[in-house]
């Protein structure tokens, strides 16, 4: 089955910013970004949820009178009653194409086509089936897979469209205890939304002052950037549908036309990286996970292992 | 809890050789009661495994590979891969499995150094083997048996009085 | 209410017998479980063996097969599986929803348990894994308070299995990859959180140092109790202020509120701690068995000990306890 060239995706902001921030932000992706596919709405924490609520309905208007593919985030950690209701009602009144980001998303789910995000465990062919046999139709990998697995799962299930995350601030842990509110004197119960404080994700540093990850609320995000430019052939080349751009608080439309250029070979990648680092400036680029590597490394060269031969 | 100076004294004057001979001689004993023991080690068998009691004046180094144990004087640490720093009876204790390696870390009565992966196998290699010290070298410690015999003893007593070691 | 409790080598599992475990629970020595520790865990010998000892005394014995299957791998699973189910496990414990597809339908009268490497933390999420592959209990994440518990157990018809006691996970189960990000090796892909062969200490002055990777994750002065070397556990600089960003080096003990659990409808009451010594196993099962007899008032006192075994010499009622959020 000869799959068509990849596009891009942009993925739910992480963080909480302000409601008119946020719809701004989409209003310019829905008129600028060259991208397929946009997932909106929360997924990190249920507190937030009234923050972009009164936007959504235009943002995905929007989006839609641009051509864009729209699908609707489910939150990736469910413990409350009050959670349990909101997937409930999310999947039951969306008219659009749903994102599960939990297990309690894919039960409710089954049967129906969706999306599976990047914070739902697929690691192997044998998941990724479970999933399709379900109604999936697309399925973001996990961030800390090796392209080994890539491969093998792409080639494994041909019938559903799989995404890279390819860009931005890697998604390394949820909790449910809110580190970033207890950073600044108050508990989760009663947090005050300090996290819209920090719309990149507050930076947890070592004792040495070496930054190492961001805090966004109960999330904790790496301080790297991921950034998968050089790899995109390969991953084109194996059968991979999207390449996940994940919102950082920097031009993502210009971030979109240096990943679009690149697809295109319309730049080389050592174009394409100077570009990125003076977009999102002051943040150390990484693919390590990529290359089976410490998530936080930066593999140098990236003419990685000739997968061509074992496809 | 420290090795009484009674017990830990006449390690100051007797003759290296003389220790070196013995400790040697209780390793095999050990090994010969118990052949599996380093089985546990997999890929950390040729790694070198030094012992600072921080209670006498010697250090050890037992390399599984040989087998082989070397005792040296204090000052100067061992040559190792990886070191284990303790009093000498927790040390001991750990060798029979009656104390848990984490918990004396988590109390700082144990340091631990170097090769983190090699000293885990080696502490899971030991709890796994029932080594019992007073059994086990009944017949080895040589010159040095009344010594090491009492030694033992006296950790005994304190793991069966239900003190147990890491209090 | 069962006691399950831990085993990394035979030995601690014939203490963990001994000392009075209804259910002992172990893993194989590879990367198809979570605590793939070096010269830990049992080889298909030793857990046939480890098997029969623990029907002579009346015990179970579950294999946790808990990580996620590599791609291109999954022969390792499948025969660590189909190598439990022969020897005799009473059950498995799974979190990877492929390698349950492969249970359920190769093993379909095995007894199978969502591992809390699953988070399956809703009656949604654990609907999903009963209706789909049989799941016949499931251990619940440590992110629920007792009444989130109790409010689940009514919605859904497996039995519920929770940590009480041990090492805390700080982040919600399975879904953590600080550990890869600083190392290459997580606990979904390599069994392994924080793994030795990443970690170092040295002593800088009278301060204990860690480093995990790259990173100094922590700095102990002289005599103060020190924790595993993970990062959910580890000082930082936040905002200008040092300090344990996500949580102190301290260990998990519900054993107060042991009473709610069983409420809540709880069956089942697990202890943490496979990389342990057989001491500590034997130390911690006694003591809980004790201590789920005793009346409540007498079982502080009981439990009280067992902080000196635990990491950082401190415990937490972690996510059991709302303020804890």
């Amino acid at each position: 089955m000869k799959k068509p060239a990849p596009t891009l995706a942009l993925g739910p902001v992480l963080y909480l910013w302000d409601g008119p921030k946020w719809r701004d932000f989409y209003f310019r992706i829905a008129d600028e970004a060259p991208v397929s596919h946009v997932t909106v709405g929360e997924t990190v924490c249920s507190k937030r949820l009234h923050f972009t609520e009164p936007y959504i309905a235009d943002v995905i208007e929007r989006l839609q009178t641009a051509g864009k593919t729209v699908r609707v985030v489910s939150l990736a950690i469910v413990t409350l009653e009050r959670e349990s209701q909101y997937v409930r009602s999310l999947i039951r009144d969306s008219g659009h194409i749903v994102e599960a980001n939990d297990l309690s998303a894919l039960r409710l789910l089954n049967g129906r086509p969706h999306a599976v995000g990047p914070l739902v465990n697929v690691y192997n062919v044998a998941a990724a089936r479970v999933l399709a046999a379900r109604g999936a139709t697309s399925i973001c990998l996990p961030p800390e897979l090796p392209m080994r697995s890539v491969a093998q799962i792409v080639a494994g299930v041909p019938e559903v469209a799989f995404e890279v995350f390819s860009f931005g601030r890697v998604p390394l842990a949820i909790s449910a205890r809110c580190a970033h509110a207890r950073s600044k004197g108050h508990t989760k119960d009663n947090c005050q939304f300090v996290c819209s404080e920090d719309p990149d994700g507050l930076s947890v540093d070592t004792l040495e002052h070496r930054p190492f990850l961001a805090l966004n609320g109960v999330q904790t995000v790496s301080h790297t950037c991921q950034a998968l430019v050089g790899e995109l052939s390969d991953l084109a080349l194996c059968g991979v549908s999207r390449f996940v751009l994940s919102p950082q608080d920097c031009d993502m439309v210009a971030v979109s036309r240096v990943y679009d250029d690149v697809l295109k070979h319309h730049i080389d990648v050592e174009d394409a990286m100077s570009r990125l680092h003076q977009i999102y400036p002051g943040v150390p680029l990484s693919n390590g996970f990529h290359h089976g590597q410490v998530g936080a490394a930066w593999i140098a060269h990236t003419k990685s292992v000739s997968l061509g031969a074992e496809i | 809890m420290k090795l009484p100076p009674l017990l830990a004294a006449p390690f100051a004057v007797i003759p290296l050789p003389v220790i070196n001979r013995a400790t040697r001689l209780m390793l095999f004993r050990v090994l010969k009661q118990h052949p599996g023991l380093f089985d546990r080690l997999g890929e950390h068998l040729g790694k070198r495994y030094g012992f600072v009691p921080t209670d006498l004046p010697l250090t050890f180094v037992v390399e599984p590979a040989r087998p082989m144990i070397t005792v040296s004087r204090k000052p100067g640490t061992p040559h190792a891969d990886a070191i284990v720093e303790g009093p000498f009876f927790l040390l001991l204790a750990l060798l029979e499995g009656r104390g848990d390696a984490d918990a004396l870390f988590f109390s700082r009565d144990l340091a631990v150094t170097g090769d983190m992966e090699s000293i885990m196998s080696l502490r899971n290699a030991l709890d796994d083997c029932s080594v019992d010290l007073p059994r086990d070298l009944s017949v080895a410690a040589g010159p040095l048996r009344p010594l090491f015999k009492r030694a033992a003893g006296w950790i005994r007593d304190r793991a069966l009085s239900g003190e147990s070691v890491w209090n | 209410m069962e006691l399950i409790c831990p085993a990394g080598t035979p030995a601690s599992f014939r203490e963990a017998v001994d000392a009075g475990a209804d259910v002992v629970y172990c893993g194989f020595r590879d990367e198809t479980n979570a605590r793939n520790f070096p010269g830990l865990n049992f080889t298909r010998k030793e857990l046939e063996q480890s098997i029969a000892y623990a029907q002579s005394k009346g015990t179970q014995t579950y294999v946790a097969l808990n990580t996620f299957m590599r791609a291109g791998d999954e022969i390792v699973w499948y025969e660590a599986v189909d190598d439990a189910v022969r020897l005799g496990a009473d059950a498995v414990i799974v979190a990877d929803f492929g390698l349950m597809a492969y249970v359920a339908e190769y093993h379909p009268r095995q007894r199978l348990h969502v591992s809390v490497q699953a988070s399956a933390s809703n009656v949604d999420a654990i609907n999903f894994l009963v209706d789909a592959f049989g799941a016949k209990r499931v251990v619940l994440p440590r992110i629920l308070t007792i009444p989130d518990i109790a409010r689940i157990a009514r919605q859904i018809t497996c039995e519920i299995e929770v940590f009480v006691f041990g090492g805390l996970c700080v982040m919600a189960e399975g879904r953590c990859s600080l550990s890869s990000y600083a190392t290459g090796k997580s606990p979904n892909m390599n069994g392994v959180c924080s793994p030795a062969s990443h970690v170092r200490y040295r002593q800088d002055g009278n301060d204990l140092v860690s480093e995990l990777g790259d990173y100094t994750i922590n700095r102990f002065p002289d005599g103060e109790a020190a924790g595993y070397p993970t990062l959910c556990k580890g000082r930082f600089e936040v905002a200008g202020q040092y300090g344990y960003a996500f949580e102190d080096p301290v260990s998990l003990d519900v054993m107060d509120h042991i009473d709610g659990l069983r409420e809540a409808g709880v069956c089942a009451l697990k202890i943490e701690g496979r990389q342990r010594g057989k001491a500590y196993v034997a130390e911690v099962v006694s003591t809980l068995r004790r201590t789920l007899s005793a009346d409540s008032r007498s079982r502080p006192a009981l439990i009280h000990r067992l902080k000196l075994l635990s990491e950082g010499q401190q415990t937490t009622s972690g996510a059991y306890e709302k303020r804890w959020r």
